[in-house]
């Protein structure tokens, strides 16, 4: 369920808010759910609550993927 | 925003509804659980180009559809009281009770504010000391974990005038009471991307296991939900009956378990009545013992009478996949988007408001 | 209290020799030509957001209004309703930005009441205005007239004015530098009529936006109306709010945008007309009219499939589901 926007951590405030950024547009989020995230890493925020840490590496391996999809049916056409 | 966009993205999408179409020899029932995935189908124009042979049907999963006629009407009456701030997602504000919403009542002058993080609730609840603040807590385990920390803060911050309606909802357990009644026809489900960041891919096992229903957790984005269909088809084509995580760089195993530990420091499960589907055991979650001061049903009198759908009404069979919305006595004639009467109309994208926007259009 | 107000303040900032006679009336000579008019109401909040306040705000309005018309304005009328205790220095602030306004769509207001109501009941202050035009022999602009293979131009990026007053209300603690795209048109839509004679419809997208005008003149002329989402121009600061919100983009109130039906042989010449205007800079061809489906707007998406865009019923609000 529900709108889970990818943003890109800012900052960190020692209360445990982050600051995140949205293309540009700029919201408070709290890392409550999420609190071992670091500055520079991509989060997942749903009612202004980091709910996990977007994984990098398998995001590169789905778009691998897709590329391996692609080649595949290039090859077969 | 998606940082993992693809450049190429229609010539992946042309390229996945290709295999799908070649899977699609026989005609399928795809569920898809989740009203965010319902309306994020709608909008990246899926439907359009899947061959006839699948068909999309809406799931419970959308707190819009499945919010009983006597909860809203309780949440109402509460926000009708002088000294009540009513705090709320966006997404209630127009679903009806018996008979008024949200949006009616805060013509004629209720204070119902719209938030957006259960956060601004309880900071709504510090600004306005004077005043009782209720949280009308609606939403899924995507959301539970955020309410729960939101009520942990509200303690924290002593703040005596904070309260929580809790109307929240479990997805496992409803699709279980769906499966359980042994008659329902859904070949496959696209799980929750958002519900299983949370839970994982475990609850969902019983599904394929006792079941035999293969599932995809699935992710929002149009590439997420192609590749998910096909996982689904290609599952079907090979026999298979598994669960499987598309939505891979959001949803881990096990999910995200701080944020399941806060959830259940907070709430325990209990007893919940959805809409179209009627009461689902421990489907829903209730403040825990500790917090019952904090309890907006244990600390105001707040009658609850259960309005029940009108004779004739199919919701319960259309979510089920085993009737189709002109098949509903009431659908285009006491039951349209405007008027809506069942759970699957409530929604602008549930099946049955869906079915009547679409016919005519290829 | 009006009376001071209308010396010390309306007088010298919209000083023009109808409206210093400071008559009951504003008289206005005779016109040869077919005569537009309009009237609206402001009611913005908050008063002052990025890129404009209410008093732009209603100056563009209605100025567009009129422009929409093929008509060129020639008076406007300003009457306020100001809240007790309103302060002084923001209703001058208003009044600045709208002379700056009129100087802009080169129109003079040439009328003007001011009340004045206890506090509480006007959040401040409302403005209410009426605009008079002139549409020049020839010019023929209208809803029903929109034809099939008509080219849709949008005249830059949608949905700036709506969000901007939105993140200005502070209610969802998004910050960002987005701004009101609000301006007066009527300079943009001289330019376009100067390149073709032809143009069939004209529409600001203001409440309800893109999909609601798109709809209305796809109902008034009885035609379908075909667009593509790669080609809508929308800002990524604008689209990110609108993802955080569960926002349509395509519902969002623009107030200083057109939407125009040109006949295909003409699109290029009015796109160039445009795109060489300062308000016409990003304009683009967005979509078509079509035979098919009369009175449905489609919109392709980026991975080749169509969806229905309706009219807006009622407000959006954000959701999180």
């Amino acid at each position: 369920m529900c709108l889970g926007i990818p943003g890109k951590i800012v900052s960190i405030a020692a209360t445990g808010l982050a600051e995140v950024d949205f293309s540009g547009v700029h919201r408070e989020v709290s890392l409550m759910l999420c609190p071992e995230v670091e500055v520079g890493d991509y989060v997942l925020v749903h009612v202004g609550f980091a709910i996990q840490r977007l994984d990098h590496q398998e995001a590169l391996e789905t778009l691998k993927l897709f590329d391996e999809f692609l080649e595949g049916s290039d090859e077969s056409s | 925003m998606n940082p993992h966009k693809r450049h190429d993205e229609g010539k992946l999408a042309s390229l996945l509804i290709k295999e799908i179409t070649a899977l699609a020899d026989h005609p399928v029932r795809l569920m898809e659980v989740c009203g965010t995935h319902t309306i994020a189908i709608f909008r990246s124009g899926i439907k359009s180009l899947l061959a006839d042979s699948i068909e999309l049907i809406s799931g419970p999963g959308c707190p819009v559809c499945v919010t009983p006629t006597g909860e809203m009407d309780r949440a109402i009456s509460l926000s009708q009281r002088p000294e009540v701030i009513l705090t709320t997602f966006g997404d209630l504000m127009r679903v009806p009770g018996s008979s008024s919403s949200f949006q009616q009542e805060r013509t004629t002058g209720s204070a119902i504010r719209v938030i957006l993080s259960p956060l601004d609730a309880v900071q709504i609840a510090q600004e306005n000391p004077d005043k009782t603040v209720v949280f009308f807590a609606v939403g899924f385990e995507t959301t539970s974990p955020a309410i729960a920390a939101a009520v942990q803060e509200a303690r924290r911050r002593g703040l005596a005038n904070f309260h929580l309606l809790s109307s929240q909802r479990l997805v496992p357990p409803a699709l279980k009471a769906l499966l359980s009644s042994r008659k329902a026809a859904i070949d496959g489900f696209i799980l929750p991307g958002h519900v299983s960041v949370i839970i994982g891919r475990l609850p969902y096992l019983f599904v394929a296991d006792e079941f035999g229903i293969p599932g995809v957790i699935t992710g929002f984005e149009p590439l997420d939900i192609l590749e998910g269909i096909y996982m689904l088809m290609r599952q079907k084509k090979e026999g298979r009956a598994a669960i499987e995580i598309q939505y891979s760089r959001a949803v881990k195993e096990e999910g995200n378990e701080r944020a399941r530990a806060v959830m259940e420091e907070v709430f325990v499960p209990a007893d919940a009545c959805w809409r179209g589907l009627g009461t689902i055991p421990e489907s829903g979650l209730m403040l825990r013992e500790e917090f019952a001061a904090l309890d907006a049903a244990r600390v105001f009198d707040l009658p609850y009478v259960e309005a029940g759908e009108p004779a004739g009404c199919l919701c319960s069979e259309v979510l089920q996949g085993l009737r189709r919305p002109p098949d509903c006595p009431l659908f285009g004639k006491r039951c349209t988007p405007v008027d809506p009467i069942g759970a699957c109309m409530v929604s602008t994208e549930g099946s049955c408001a869906a079915y009547y926007k679409y016919g005519g259009v290829a | 209290m009006s009376h001071d107000l209308v010396q010390e303040l309306f007088i010298p900032f919209f000083a023009n020799d109808l409206l210093n006679c400071l008559d009951d009336s504003a008289v206005i000579p005779p016109q040869a030509q077919r005569i537009a008019f309009t009237t609206d109401a402001y009611v913005v909040k908050p008063l002052f957001f990025p890129g404009g306040d209410i008093g732009r705000l209603a100056i563009c309005g209605t100025v567009n209004d009129l422009a929409m018309a093929g008509a060129r304005p020639i008076g406007l009328s300003a009457s306020f309703i100001l809240e007790e205790g309103l302060s002084l220095e923001d209703l001058k602030r208003v009044v600045v930005s709208m002379k700056q306004a009129a100087q802009e769509a080169g129109i003079q207001v040439v009328a003007g009441d001011t009340k004045v109501v206890e506090h509480g009941a006007a959040q401040g202050l409302y403005i209410t205005t009426s605009g008079l035009g002139i549409i020049p022999e020839g010019v023929a602009i209208g809803g029903a007239r929109a034809e099939p293979g008509d080219a849709i131009i949008v005249s830059g990026p949608l949905g700036d004015h709506e969000i901007a007053v939105l993140m200005a209300r502070g209610e969802f603690s998004l910050q960002g530098g987005i701004e009101s795209d609000c301006a007066p048109l009527n300079g943009l839509v001289e330019a376009m009529v100067a390149a073709s004679q032809t143009i069939h419809c004209l529409r600001d997208p203001t409440r309800g936006g893109m999909a609601t005008v798109l709809w209305e003149i796809a109902n008034a002329s009885r035609v379908g109306v075909m667009v593509e989402e790669e080609k809508i121009p929308i800002r990524a600061e604008v689209k990110a709010v609108c993802d955080l919100l569960g926002f349509d983009p395509y519902y969002l109130a623009n107030e200083g945008r057109l939407i125009a039906f040109v006949p295909e042989g003409e699109a290029k010449m009015v796109l160039r007309a445009m795109q060489t205007h300062p308000l016409g800079r990003e304009a683009t061809v967005i979509g078509r009219v079509v035979a098919e489906h009369p009175g449905k707007v489609l919109l392709k998406t980026p991975i080749g499939g169509h969806r229905l865009l309706e009219p807006l019923s009622g407000e959006q609000f954000p959701r999180i589901c």
